[in-house]
């Protein structure tokens, strides 16, 4: 009966390492790319450039936006970089609790090009923001909301 | 590597579009339920895409990304049978992916 229950502790404390490595493991899922924290965290748009860099604006950048979403939950969003050396892509949307909603880092080899979906909580600009050269260039369109993104 | 995210990676030319649909609630931790009480964040915080063994995309992500996530990105030098693969992170420590092959 003892020699069980030790047996029994010692494959739950393997078991329990096994879960702990499990969890810190994925913790390093991105190769290069360190999380903007500060950027995210931002609660305004001054607050994400002060974080990021305040960019210069670009026509270079193509930005594909609704001008009017009906529901914000889903707001398609795709970014075109056609400055050369383009190696990072934020969507910004300005009117939102926490204005940077995404930023993807492009390697060589990727086209300097992304699309999702994001929410909008109300009427805003949304700014796609190009890190290129160790330069940071801007274009912006505002898309209209007519149910918001946030709310529930 | 069998998860639950989506992935068609579709041939044109040498490049590989790839459209990529996650299943995660994407909560931002501002909405309430019916009883008033905050809903906790529970988001997707970063996402990796890798065509073979090469990242082709990194991503760090805040709650604004919508419910059910989409993305789509494009891989140059990409030929037929290429494998394309996506994981994400969340901020509770869960992870999902998924995998394709370049068609």
């Amino acid at each position: 009966m003892v020699k069980h229950m030790t047996r029994n502790r010692r494959s739950f404390l393997k078991l329990a390492g096994a879960a702990i490595a499990l969890s810190i493991a994925p913790l390093k899922l991105l190769a290069e790319f360190v999380r903007p924290e500060k950027a995210l965290a931002a609660t305004d748009l001054d607050g994400v450039f002060a974080q990021l860099g305040t960019p210069t604006d670009s026509d270079q950048i193509m930005l594909e936006s609704p001008d009017i979403a009906e529901n914000g939950a889903v707001v398609p969003v795709g970014v075109t970089s056609n400055i050369p050396g383009t190696s990072k892509i934020y969507v910004v949307i300005e009117k939102n609790p926490n204005p940077l909603a995404a930023a993807f880092a492009i390697p060589e080899g990727t086209e300097a090009f992304v699309q999702t979906r994001v929410k909008v909580a109300q009427t805003s600009p949304i700014y796609a923001v190009v890190e290129a050269g160790g330069k940071l260039y801007k274009t912006s369109r505002e898309t209209k909301v007519t149910l918001g993104g946030c709310g529930g | 590597m069998a998860g639950q995210i989506r992935i068609r990676a579709k041939l044109e030319g040498d490049v590989a579009e790839v459209k990529a649909l996650m299943r995660h609630p994407m909560e931002t931790g501002q909405r309430k339920d019916s009883a008033g009480n905050k809903i906790p964040a529970h988001f997707i915080t970063q996402v990796i895409a890798k065509m073979g063994d090469k990242v082709v995309l990194e991503s760090q992500w805040g709650a604004a990304v919508s419910q059910n996530p989409f993305l789509s990105f494009r891989v140059k030098g990409a030929k037929a049978g290429d494998t394309i693969t996506v994981e994400w992170l969340d901020n509770k420590g869960e992870t999902d992916s998924g995998e394709a092959v370049v068609k």
